[in-house]
């Protein structure tokens, strides 16, 4: 792969996906454009039905055969939307990998750890048998699985879910993937081991030199984890930028009310939570113009026009909001205190 | 009752009292020629909780909250110590009284998906703990209904519909309306909130702050979310492996904390602001709860554990004005830097 360092290894513009869901066809995903480079790290941030797990599936190839796929995505500049199924089958857990929320769910209970560890090696690398379990058994003890030799022939169920989270690393990271997606991949688990999983994926990160996606609707482990961040809100990208400078300056009324709403350690007493009026909109039914319209504190007229552009409010930090200036001066986020 | 009794003002008398609270689940049968192993799922846990005020406990999974809940809302019999709700012991009750004593004592769950039955009307699942109390007449029933939906921020014309016509948020909002009907003292609320989004969230914790000050009512408030217990609850008591081990106020506990454990809990929370630098955490080990071992039962997760932990479990002691810990070098974490508080 002759492709220069600086090329991007993944591309994605303009991305829009149509889905047909109960309540009629939805506008789940509209304009989102990210370019990664070899290790880098990008974060998707949002509440549920923002768009952000529809991107992540965009990106696998895994939407449902009635929704319809706009813009482009490239992988090492080959396009991936309009892929036949078998080919993206060449490329899911070989190139493109994923880690999804539930590790219970996501596990097969009725085959053995090792042999779904294994199945990707099986699949898209010539090794035998004996060798994909050979590699399976090396996974597991990579990802931090105590006695990985003697337990890769156990079920799922025998394990905690840190321990079946784990196990879906190794399958994700069996064929040495380009990129990595991860779905709030430690929602489901315990602080103190959804430390030892970011770790891990932080480091494979480091030293594979992947590009991963983290998505996530925790801002602390957006904050802590990725180079850049996207807050996505009701299937737009609203705000996206290096993490600093989006948690130095926060633009967008809804970033800012996301982060106000959060509880957060030592509070003073006493002091009630700031909240964002309203619930999160039905994405077959997403208001014209600005789709946080209805919750936002200082909308105006225009902003029900038409969905606004995104704004540079700072070096490759873009906000898309018609009322920057004054969502800007209130300084939310803004360090110390 | 004693003349004693009634003369004390219920203020004084804490409003539940769980003494020394343990309960084993017996294990399925590894081998036909050994005894069946027993889990410790609550080793001997004592707490309080006065009028008005709340508990929180927070913990991993396993830690034995979810246990500590079922028994203190009288779901099981625990295998032994004692759960009083005004000086009456839950536990001991005939069930008829039991089932009459219910009206003080309600539950909120976590899954407002899953916890309200889809085929009934909201106006029908919030009334059920009254129904369920005795007959009353349905117009009056419809007016205590409709009385709680406007208490917990939903509007009448809401009775009639169906869980599924609802968000999350909403929903959660309903069965905190059923948890309120029957004017209950005490709700066992165990994880509500961490179903929701973050904006809803903050919805659902400002509406039962409010019900608190408005009711007087108490909460025991079981989650993983230190910040959400913090927010809400005057008391909190962090669990491992079936025990307390170390219980005392939000301030306390978060300023300077004399548990390891509760030390790496509040370190392991993602902190969201700028320059967030990954902190890296050495590998840990969850024990299991079925050994019957000695010493600390965090030993082997603790990076100040030494000889004397591993071979006498410590007790639960006093570290400061009602802030209480169970580690032998307590005064060692409590002399540690503060864990930075969040931006």
């Amino acid at each position: 792969m002759s492709v220069s360092a600086n090329a991007p290894l993944i591309e994605v513009r303009d991305l829009g996906v149509h889905l047909n869901t109960s309540r009629g066809p939805a506008l789940a995903v509209r304009g989102v454009s990210f370019a990664l480079k070899r290790g880098e790290t990008l974060g998707l941030v949002g509440e549920s039905g923002c768009g952000k797990s529809v991107t992540a599936l965009a990106l696998m190839g895994l939407l449902p055969d009635s929704a319809v796929i706009s813009g482009s995505i490239r992988l090492e500049g080959s396009e991936l939307v309009g892929l036949s199924d078998a080919n993206y089958c060449k490329l899911r857990g070989n190139r493109i990998s994923m880690i999804f929320q539930e590790p219970m769910t996501a596990l097969n209970p009725m085959h053995t750890i090792g042999r779904q560890v294994a199945e990707p090696l099986r699949r898209h690398t010539n090794c035998s048998a004996g060798e994909a379990r050979k590699e399976a058994i090396a996974l597991l003890d990579r990802v931090g699985l105590p006695d990985a030799a003697k337990r890769v022939d156990a079920y799922p169920h025998q394990f905690s879910g840190g321990q079946r989270q784990r196990v879906t690393i190794a399958m994700a990271l069996a064929c040495q993937p380009d990129v990595l997606i991860a779905d709030e991949p430690t929602t489901a688990l315990d602080v103190t081991i959804q430390g030892q999983i970011l770790d891990l994926i932080a480091d494979f990160v480091a030293e594979r030199g992947m590009s991963m996606i983290l998505i996530s609707h925790d801002l602390g482990v957006i904050a802590e984890n990725v180079q850049r961040m996207m807050v996505m809100y009701g299937g737009t990208v609203v705000e996206n930028g290096a993490t600093d400078a989006v948690f130095t300056r926060m633009g967008h009324p809804y970033t800012q009310g996301l982060f106000r709403a959060r509880p957060r350690l030592g509070a003073r007493k006493g002091t009630r939570l700031k909240t964002i009026a309203g619930t999160v909109p039905e994405l077959a039914d997403l208001p014209s113009g600005c789709t946080f319209a209805d919750r936002c504190a200082i909308v105006e007229d225009r902003c029900r026009v038409a969905l606004p552009i995104p704004v540079d409010v700072g070096a490759g930090h873009g906000v898309r909001c018609l009322r920057t200036d004054v969502s800007m001066a209130e300084a939310v986020g803004v360090l110390g205190a | 009752m004693t003349m004693l009794d009634q003369a004390s003002p219920s203020a004084e008398l804490p409003l539940l009292e769980v003494k020394d609270l343990a309960q084993r689940y017996t294990l399925p049968r590894e081998s036909m020629f050994k005894p069946a192993g027993q889990v410790h799922a609550l080793n001997g846990v004592t707490a309080q909780v006065m009028a008005g005020r709340s508990l929180g406990v927070v913990g991993e999974s396993g830690s034995g909250k979810s246990t500590f809940a079922r028994l203190v809302m009288a779901l099981e019999q625990p295998s032994s110590g004692s759960v009083s709700l005004m000086g009456r012991d839950l536990h001991r009750m005939p069930a008829d009284e039991l089932r009459r004593a219910r009206r003080d004592f309600q539950m909120v769950f976590q899954d407002p998906y899953g916890s309200l039955d889809p085929r009934q009307t909201v106006a029908r699942i919030v009334a059920e703990p009254l129904t369920a109390l005795g007959r009353m007449d349905r117009a009056s029933l419809r007016q205590r209904v409709a009385g709680v939906l406007r208490q917990v921020g939903l509007r009448d014309a809401d009775m009639d519909k169906f869980p599924h016509e609802f968000s999350g948020g909403q929903r959660q909002r309903i069965a905190i309306a059923r948890a309120l009907i029957t004017q209950p003292k005490l709700i066992v609320a165990d994880e509500p909130v961490s179903a929701l989004d973050v904006s809803v969230q903050a919805q659902v914790l400002n509406l039962l702050q409010d019900l608190q000050d408005q009711f007087g009512l108490s909460y025991i408030l079981i989650s993983h979310d230190l910040a959400v217990v913090d927010y809400l609850c005057d008391e909190i008591a962090v669990m491992y492996l079936g025990r307390i081990v170390e219980q005392g106020s939000p301030e306390d506990l978060f300023a300077h904390c004399a548990h390891p454990y509760t030390r790496a809990l509040l370190e392991a929370v993602p902190r969201a602001r700028a320059g967030g630098v990954r902190r890296r955490r050495g590998a840990q080990s969850i024990a299991s709860q079925s050994t019957g071992a000695t010493g600390c039962a965090y030993a082997s997760r603790c990076p100040l554990a030494d000889q004397h932990c591993r071979d006498t479990a410590p007790a639960l002691r006093s570290v400061g004005p009602a802030h209480r810990a169970a580690c032998h070098h307590a005064e060692a974490v409590m002399a540690l830097p503060q864990v930075a508080a969040e931006g």
